[in-house]
């Protein structure tokens, strides 16, 4: 490849720049007038512009993307994740123009964007998945017979849904009919698809998923696991990596399970297998991402592998720069911390100019962002300003240097999540390593009741 | 009259009340999906909705007016 076009903004698309500088692929970002001033946009050797801020207008606009790439002489697009990523449409008009999508074929990310039908897949292929409907429900008399039959508290889920939204916990028959016609117009207006199923709700649960990548001659390896549990409405802010309180067999098991799924699928590319883990270590296939994720950096400093790298030579259709699962192996512990510009107890969202981006002592730590000091963070798009990674040979290492360095960063101008960050990280909970997907907003309710 | 004002930019995600509704301080009157977050606009004032200016869908900015109410 020579040319690659990133279909994305901010951080990921500078990352992706970054790999393809190394390796002498030039670039040509697109990018709508909110983000004239982005260093994504400086640092690609070409820039177009698509259109207005809202993502409607500009970076989802599949065909504009496919004629720039086109009319640039570019060999393949890189979709980052979210926007197009996950758009299984977006990847075969990619590839029926002549063009490589850096990603899975189209064809998976369609069954495993459907999330009933991706359930089904992986209970042939032995994969174990949380307890639900085998359909989508339709009716609330449906949903409520489900209900009583898997037993409550149940996840009331969209099918087409992700990224956290489209998903509400129901105690009882009441939260149930409350929620169902608001979770179906949810999903229908964010995912365009209304239909909705029901899953079992695991107690005392971690998100633990694990990092795979197949290639084009069917090998497939795992890049071990990240933890995320540590999550604010059903979206992550600390993924690490391994994951602490995770037996070696219930890890064995997760790893088994994960390749297990990507083989179910001729897996091609990156991909991630999310799972529940319960508090015996019970494991259930929860969801397939199609896609880099956002917190690939701690696979990356574990690995000593860079992970664009390995997407773009198997978008290639070369083989797995390593494919002998053996010669893979794992070097310390490391950690990511999602800066965003929101109210650090509330989670409201606050755009704004960043008057000051600070990031001090940055020399045994991985910084991944899209602005500068003076950038502006419009309401435009997903407020995280920052990826923070931090890798040591222990995880009590990697924690003690993640708190001398957060407390030695300084953003101005808007409000961030950083002093919750130095807070979270002095709790018992965290330090033990045991905690469960609702260890966030559980410290934050006892903060407040003190 | 009585304008009320997005606090933020973003898509209007649903319109919570009709015209002529007899509204109370601190009712919702707009959900906006922003920055993947839904944000309620809140109306300030006690009143009467006359006129609303959105429609699911549309895109406001930071100090649009969404609402207007009779005082």
């Amino acid at each position: 490849m020579n040319k690659i076009v990133i279909a994305n903004r901010g951080e990921i698309a500078l990352r992706i720049i970054k790999t393809c500088k190394r390796l002498g692929i030039s670039t040509v970002a697109v990018y709508s007038d909110a983000d004239i001033e982005m260093p994504f946009v400086k640092l690609a050797d070409e820039s177009f512009r698509i259109g207005p801020p809202p993502v409607q207008q500009s970076y989802l606009k599949a065909d504009e993307i496919i004629a720039i790439a086109i009319q640039t002489g570019a060999d393949a697009i890189h979709p980052g994740y979210g926007l197009l990523s996950e758009n299984a449409d977006f990847a075969r008009k990619v590839q029926q123009s002549g063009l490589r999508f850096i990603g899975p074929k189209a064809d998976t990310i369609e069954k495993m964007g459907d999330k009933i039908g991706s359930r089904k897949t992986m209970k042939r292929a032995g994969v174990p998945v949380v307890p639900g409907t085998e359909m989508g429900v339709a009716t609330i008399e449906e949903a409520l017979e489900a209900a009583y039959r898997i037993g409550f508290p149940i996840m009331l889920k969209a099918s087409a849904g992700g990224g956290g939204i489209g998903m509400v916990r129901c105690e009882t028959e009441q939260a149930l009919s409350q929620h169902f016609e608001s979770v179906k117009k949810r999903a229908k207006a964010y995912f365009g698809d209304d239909v909705v199923f029901l899953e079992k709700y695991i107690s005392n649960a971690r998100h633990i998923e694990v990092q795979i990548f197949g290639d084009r001659l069917g090998n497939v390896v795992h890049l071990f696991e990240r933890n995320c549990s540590v999550q604010r409405r059903n979206q992550k802010v600390i993924e690490e990596s391994p994951s602490p309180y995770l037996p070696a067999d219930a890890r064995e098991k997760l790893y088994e399970a994960a390749v297990n799924a990507a083989r179910a699928v001729s897996y091609e590319n990156a991909g991630t297998v999310e799972f529940i883990v319960d508090e015996n270590n019970t494991i259930y296939f929860l969801e397939m991402n199609t896609r880099l994720q956002v917190e690939h950096p701690v696979t990356e400093a574990i690995t000593g592998f860079d992970l664009v790298e390995w997407q773009i030579r198997i978008a290639e259709g070369k083989e797995l720069p390593v494919k002998e699962q053996a010669s893979i192996k794992m070097d310390g512990h490391a950690i990511e911390y999602r800066i965003y510009a929101e109210d650090p107890l509330t989670f409201m969202p606050s755009p704004g100019t960043l008057t000051k981006l600070d990031w001090g002592d940055t020399s045994d730590i991985r910084i991944d962002t899209g602005f500068e000091e003076g950038d502006k963070i419009t309401p435009f798009y997903d407020p995280l300003i920052a990826k923070i990674i931090v890798h040591a040979s222990s995880r009590k290492q990697a924690i003690e240097r993640s708190g001398a360095f957060i407390s030695s960063v300084h953003i101005e101008g808007l409000k961030s999540n950083l002093s919750l960050f130095k807070d979270f990280l002095k709790t018992e909970e965290f330090l033990e390593g045991a905690y469960t997907t609702t260890v966030l907003p559980q410290w934050l309710k006892n903060k407040k009741g003190v | 009259m009585t304008q009320v004002k997005s606090t933020m930019a973003g898509t209007v995600f649903t319109v919570n009340v009709s015209d002529g509704e007899e509204i109370t301080n601190g009712q919702v009157v707009i959900v906006l999906e922003s920055m993947k977050m839904e944000i309620p606009i809140e109306s300030e004032k006690d009143g009467k909705v006359a006129t609303i200016h959105v429609n699911v869908g549309d895109f406001v900015n930071e100090e649009d007016v969404v609402v207007t109410l009779e005082d």
